[in-house]
């Protein structure tokens, strides 16, 4: 299956990414986003966080602290892609809600929640700096908006066939 | 009264340059400000600064060239320049215009920077989610190097300095000086007790400037042209032009610049295009969602530090977020506080448990299950935070909350009494 060769190939090894960072407390953050970024499930694993810890000689404790605070890590399995949804004060006047309703019933799924395929997680964040292109959204790290509900099917089947 | 036009100074580059070519930069007079700043002494510069008056931008307006002197002044030998990169105040997206479209302007001030204080290394603290940004920064970066504009004896001096990315990895409260250099060490972001501030106790226990990117942004042109130059522009308390995130209901929501002290008025009708559909303007909130939000009454105010306080509200970021008739004061604010219980970082009780107070004192109000004595609640919880929060997130949230319920006192009470209004139900509904 071409999907799953594609998973495989992305599995770059664990030591060989948290080698690249020097052994020093402050590298934490940029270490667990590396290995977030490396596992096509956008979460870090049991095995990343005890790998971050071994390598920078922390206490597992203080990673697992300080990766329960940041909203960009996650300790489950999300999607492929992460649509961020804004639903700060100017998006939320200019339309969030139905937005983010509209998205819901796109995707067949809740805020928090990822599609059965595994290909998008929806999460609702606040101000993405945005605002002028308000109610605005992020896919991974690129930016869409003003986006009326009506946009929503064609944005995430144009996403969908792009990233396929 | 003086006419304001739209003055370009920090935005001259953006959309007329390559933001991926230095070239681009250098042909446009780009690091002559580092050239000129390393002719004269590190003390020198910081006098430039302090000369020119420049403020702040990050919100709270504090004398750059006195955060710098304090840095300057002190005896360790190693300190550090922090760019603070983490917008997240909503309505915001001045810093990352200014990133995507003309990094090297920062670069620029922030090696400026580390020579004035005696740095050696810096760091640009960039939320996560500014995935642009962080790209069109570590290119200039490496580009910078290339030319000997960063790293070891910078344009044949005796001054190395080195710069390094770091993204965040989403939580508002970074933003905060302290707890973005929490962050930076590795640790989650919970703001520090202050005093000891960053100057004499910053990233790693060592004094530390950490200065917002607009703020930055100035250092390059007033090295060039002068403090008395830049004194010119704006006004005597806040020299220096300022960019103003205009979103909300407008024709043009978009970031403008003009000279500090423009009108609020100014910025709506001229800048922003007005209001769609001819629509009538209900209130403004200015600053982000720590900001005031403004009656129509007071669209006259000059868009400075001074001019702001002296009304009871604060330039903040500089963010204008406007809403027309249609909107509802409640809703609005309803937004901003669950703004607030999101981002609690929930290090200290009073915010921790005064944000998720309000908004269900609030929600009463919305539904009308409340009672008239539930306004007189709310105020007593934002005073006590204003008192006992740790950190100026949980101590700003008074102010938002006590300017609606002083200018929008009627629409408070007509929802206690009549209940929710088709807005607040749309809120009210999904969020049940
Ligand atoms: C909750 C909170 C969020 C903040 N967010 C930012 C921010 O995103 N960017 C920023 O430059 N300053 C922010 N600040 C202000 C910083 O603490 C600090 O005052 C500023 O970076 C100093 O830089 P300046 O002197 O150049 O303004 C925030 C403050 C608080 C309390
Ligand atoms: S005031 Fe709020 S954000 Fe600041 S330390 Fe306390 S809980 Fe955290
Ligand atoms: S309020 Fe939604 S992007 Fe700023």
């Amino acid at each position: 299956m071409r999907e799953g060769r594609i998973l495989l190939a992305r599995r770059v090894n664990r030591q060989e990414i948290v080698r690249k960072f020097p052994r020093r407390e402050d590298q934490l953050l940029p270490l667990l986003h590396a290995l977030q970024r490396a596992n096509p499930q956008n979460y870090l694993t049991p095995d990343d966080l005890r790998a971050a810890a071994e390598h920078l000689r922390l206490p597992l404790a203080a990673v697992y602290d300080a990766v329960t605070f940041y909203s960009m890590f996650s300790l489950f399995p999300r999607g492929r892609h992460i649509i961020r949804v804004c639903r700060s004060p100017t998006c939320h006047l200019l339309g969030a809600i139905p937005l983010i309703e509209a998205l819901e019933r796109e995707l067949g799924i809740r805020i928090g929640e990822t599609t059965p395929d595994g290909f998008f997680t929806l999460e609702a964040v606040s101000c993405l700096g945005l605002c002028d292109r308000a109610p605005a959204l992020m896919i991974d790290g690129e930016s869409f908006g003003p986006l009326a509900p009506k946009d929503v099917r064609e944005l995430l089947t144009q996403y969908r066939e792009v990233k396929r | 009264m003086k006419a304001f036009a739209e003055k370009k100074v920090l935005l001259s580059n953006v959309g007329a340059i390559d933001p991926e070519r230095i070239e681009d930069y250098l042909d446009r007079g780009g690091y002559e400000g580092l050239r000129a700043a390393l002719k004269r002494s590190p003390a020198e510069v910081v006098g430039e600064i302090k000369e020119s008056r420049l403020r702040g931008r990050g919100g709270a307006g504090f004398p750059t060239g006195l955060k710098w002197e304090l840095v300057l002044k002190s005896r360790a030998k190693t300190r550090y320049v922090v760019c603070n990169a983490d917008e997240g105040e909503p309505g915001t997206f001045k810093d990352r215009v200014l990133m995507e479209g003309d990094p090297h302007r920062l670069i620029e001030g922030m090696t400026i920077c580390g020579y004035a204080v005696g740095a050696k290394r810096g760091f640009i603290y960039v939320r996560g989610e500014y995935a642009l940004s962080i790209r069109r920064l570590e290119r200039a970066i490496s580009q910078a190097r290339q030319r000997g504009l960063l790293g070891r004896k910078i344009l044949g001096s005796d001054f190395s300095f080195d710069l390094e990315v770091r993204a965040g990895a989403g939580a508002y409260v970074c933003g905060e000086e302290t707890a973005l250099l929490e962050s930076l060490e590795g640790k989650r972001g919970w703001p520090r007790i202050r005093p000891p501030f960053p100057v004499d106790y910053g990233f790693r226990g060592k004094p530390t400037v950490v200065n917002n990117v607009e703020t930055l942004a100035n250092v390059p042109e007033i090295m060039c042209r002068g403090a008395a130059w830049y004194r010119t522009l704006g006004t005597g308390d806040s020299p220096g032009t300022k960019l103003y995130p205009l979103s909300g209901a407008l024709n043009r929501p978009r970031l403008v610049e003009a000279e500090m002290g423009v009108p609020l008025r100014t910025l709506i009708y001229d800048f922003g295009g007005g209001l769609p559909g001819g629509r009538e303007l209900k209130g403004v909130l200015v600053g982000g969602a720590a900001g005031a939000f403004l009656a129509p009454e007071e669209l006259d105010v000059p868009m400075d530090f001074k001019s702001l306080w002296e009304i009871g509200a604060g330039l903040g970021s500089g963010a204008v977020l406007v809403f027309d008739e249609t909107a509802c004061v409640i809703d609005v604010l309803w937004s901003v506080l669950s703004f607030f219980a999101h981002e609690a970082c929930g290090q200290c009780t009073p915010c921790r448990v005064g944000t998720v107070i309000l908004l269900s004192l609030l929600e009463k109000v919305q539904n009308g299950s409340g009672d008239p004595a539930v306004l007189e609640k709310m105020l007593k919880v934002t005073h006590l935070m204003k008192v006992a929060s740790l950190c100026p997130l949980g101590q700003s949230v008074r102010l938002p909350v006590e300017t609606a319920l002083e200018k929008f006192r009627r629409e408070f009470e007509s929802h206690l009494k009549e209940g929710p209004c088709p807005q607040c139900k749309a809120t009210t509904e999904v969020h049940a």
